[in-house]
């Protein structure tokens, strides 16, 4: 067994707290626009969905409710589309919860999937994840980054509360080794991640055949698309056992979309334009007709409606007269053309990318 | 013209090389796919085989191309560098068991 370190400080700091300029959204979409789209290097997403008849990407059936209940994390992942971090103050109000609530009572959809920022450290999670529960929505995900639950003494009894409310815990792991965790997350993180999938399994999460569903998220840590995502998943299951002792359900392999944070980190490395290539490179046609935005609606802290989780962090609010919890009407908001841009291409490369892994 | 022999630019370009000779490209390309599918080697190996041989034929196309394999495979640097040293190993080993033609050579001609 290998030696466990305690979580340190996080090592980079939000695109906000730096008052970079690619911390607003349209700056991202002014670059992400411009160079090799404008110049005509490479075809943009709205033409190559075009080819196959997808423009405009319409919504098939709502599956899933992806709300975003704060910005702010415990730790500062370079990669982070969110760009969350300890500092941001954006966090969900009850007033807004409850207007959730009463959508996650009356949706169609068969999954709720709650995000962040570490969707733990709002103070209101525990209270909103006891209602929610009370709907009896199918699949009912938190999508935690497992450090979190060693942070604080006040989190560590989350596996205990996650079990009491059959909660379906989603975590991100960027690699089975510790170096590359650590650079990614900041040091310390993957040792802390570690005894916490440890507590989880102690609860019965994560165990062949247990229907406490446990799975990881892996998102490449740098500028290269995610491999197959079956061969990372018997790599990190045989890693994780060997070394740890530590089982999983599924891996959900994700590609990093050029925005945010990892915009930031392509264009400071000098990989911008040849991520931009790889990514049309291995656009895959049949991904498109499962994109995630065809069959989730992602709802920001402050309860604005979005095709998904990376439009919202872009500021394009979804294209229909209701775009907002408080108007919230299914039927209208299905009648909707999705918004796109050139970090499309994230979701359609390869095999596909969503927050349930690949779709294709 | 590019006044430098290789540009990394190149390697996007690959498939043109169809474009003059189509069935030869055709057939090459079908047959490199078909090498490296899971076999009795892992694709996650032969990403290594091809690592190695890379460096040994110092194709800088095919380090790039190898290495953001492996990274895209979760292959690690400590696997990566110890597959290019297998490959400098063999590469090495072929130069000095020439010696043993040498000392040959060299206890023929002596007396």
């Amino acid at each position: 067994m290998h030696q466990l370190k305690k979580a340190k400080k996080p090592k980079t700091k939000t695109l906000h707290a730096r008052k970079d300029e690619l911390a607003s959204a349209n700056r991202q979409l002014e670059i992400l626009n411009g160079g090799l789209f404008a110049e005509g290097e490479l075809p943009s997403f709205k033409d190559k969905i075009s080819e196959i008849g997808h423009f405009p990407l319409r919504p098939n059936r709502l599956e899933i409710l992806q709300i975003n209940v704060g910005y702010m994390c415990n730790i500062t992942c370079e990669h982070c589309h969110v760009d969350a971090g300890p500092g941001r103050k954006e966090i969900m109000t009850t007033e807004t919860m409850e207007m959730c609530l009463e959508v996650i009572r009356n949706t169609g959809a068969h999954t709720l999937d709650l995000t962040g920022g570490a969707p733990e450290m709002n103070p209101h999670f525990r209270w909103f994840v006891e209602e929610a529960a009370k709907a009896g929505i199918k699949d009912f995900i938190v999508r935690s980054n497992l450090s979190i639950i060693m942070a604080h003494p006040k989190f560590r009894d989350l596996p205990d509360f996650f079990k009491e409310h059959n909660v379906h815990v989603v975590s991100s792991l960027p690699h089975y080794t510790r170096g590359k965790t650590d650079k990614q997350r900041g040091d310390g993180v993957f040792d802390a991640s570690i005894q916490a999938l440890l507590e989880l399994n102690e609860r019965g999460y994560g165990k062949p055949g247990s229907d406490l569903r446990l799975d990881l998220v892996y998102n490449p840590s740098g500028a290269f698309l995610p491999g197959d995502q079956a061969a990372l998943e018997s790599d990190f299951k045989n890693a994780l056992l060997e070394d740890f002792g530590i089982h999983f359900h599924s891996l959900f392999a994700i590609t990093n979309l050029p925005i945010s944070r990892f915009l930031d980190y392509l264009i400071a490395s000098d990989n911008y334009d040849d991520y931009m290539y790889a990514l049309v490179d291995a656009y895959n046609p049949g991904a498109v007709a499962n994109v995630m935005c065809t069959n989730t609606i992602s709802i920001s802290w402050d309860g604005w409606l979005y095709d998904c989780d990376f439009n919202q962090m872009l500021g394009l609010k979804v294209a229909s007269k209701v775009k907002h919890i408080k108007d919230y009407n299914e039927d209208i908001l299905n009648d909707r053309n999705i918004i796109i841009s050139q970090h499309c291409y994230g979701c359609t490369a390869g095999a596909g990318s969503s927050c349930q892994g690949t779709v294709a | 013209m590019a006044n430098s022999y290789y540009d990394p630019a190149d390697l996007r370009k690959f498939g043109k090389i169809t474009e003059w000779s189509e069935e030869l490209g055709t057939k090459f390309f079908d047959y490199y796919g078909k090498v490296f599918e899971e076999g009795a080697l892992s694709a996650r190996e032969k990403s290594l085989i091809a690592l190695a041989v890379s460096h040994v034929v110092k194709c800088p196309y095919c380090i790039d191309a190898y290495t953001k394999d492996g990274l895209q495979r979760g292959i690690t640097k400590e696997e990566m560098m110890e597959a290019v040293h297998a490959g400098a190993a063999i590469e090495s080993g072929a130069t000095l068991v020439h010696g043993v033609q040498m000392m040959n050579k060299y206890n023929k001609l002596s007396m």
